[in-house]
């Protein structure tokens, strides 16, 4: 996998995270498996509106269907999400050995001012 | 431990950081403005910085280079507004993208003993926020090839 590959992987996922019926689609299925219907369920959208949500979500490759059951319920694509947290999380722990830095600096500070 | 939170809603062209420090405000503003003390903690790890400029004034301007065995990286700013230990509103630019300038509000909340510093960073666009998080992920990576080529030299010398 190239850097580029996940790049545009990560392009696809936030942008389809960027609409707030997807992100609470997206919780739903947190909990469990849901057919369209079941996921429909709260938003005062058609279901032709629905369907589309689940085609972004299922392009950006954070969901998945069932191919064979008749119902075909969405499933969250749990591997996809982990990348996404791992992308934040590398963010993190470069923001995070820096304040580390910082609390060593400031603990200097203190010694000084004593 | 303090925990650092950082909040980048998808869609949004922000970054926000909230991180405590066991020191008063004085200190972590002095620690964030002392050109003496920046080099010891600003930027990834296992990079040198350069501070070519830093005046922490209202108006005032920094200038810093990182290196590392791949290359150097420049950034600068000014300073729009500095309250010392309350308020700081800078710009940030990194040299590789000079159209791509970024604003940060720094609050400096005062906990009794303790301070709250928040960083809300405001992007020209959601891709160019992306892109700062992303280059975040690449300094990850070169990290870990870095302590990788460590490993291996060690090995190697056995």
């Amino acid at each position: 996998m190239t850097v580029d590959d996940a790049a545009e992987r990560l392009d696809r996922a936030f942008t389809a995270l960027g609409d707030p019926v997807r992100r609470a689609m997206i919780a739903r299925l947190s909990r469990g498996e849901a057919t369209v219907n079941e996921l429909a369920e709260p938003f005062p959208i058609t279901k032709q509106a629905v369907s589309r949500h689940i085609q972004v979500l299922e392009a950006a490759g954070l969901i998945t269907r069932s191919r064979d059951a008749q119902r075909r319920p969405c499933h969250l694509n749990a591997a996809a999400l982990e990348e996404l947290t791992g992308w934040i999380d590398r963010y993190r722990l470069a923001i995070e050995q820096q304040h580390r830095r910082l609390d060593a600096v400031l603990e200097t500070i203190k010694e000084q001012e004593k | 431990m303090n925990e650092t939170t950082i909040t980048a809603q998808p869609g949004t062209p922000f970054i926000d950081v909230v991180r405590e420090f066991d020191a008063t405000p004085a200190q972590v503003y002095r620690a964030w403005t002392d050109p003496e003390l920046i080099p010891q903690w600003l930027g990834p790890h296992g990079v040198t910085m350069e501070l070519i400029e830093y005046d922490a004034t209202t108006g005032g301007r920094y200038r810093y280079i990182h290196r590392d065995a791949d290359g150097e990286y420049g950034f600068r700013g000014v300073f729009h507004v500095v309250v010392p230990n309350q308020r700081i509103v800078q710009t940030f630019q990194y040299d590789g993208s000079p159209d791509e300038v970024s604003l940060e509000t720094l609050t400096f909340e005062d906990l009794g003993g303790r301070t709250r510093v928040r960083t809300h960073s405001v992007f020209g666009s959601v891709e160019s926020r992306d892109g700062m998080v992303a280059s975040g992920m690449e300094t990850g990576q070169r990290d870990s090839m870095a302590r990788l080529d460590e490993v291996l030299a060690r090995a190697g010398n056995r």
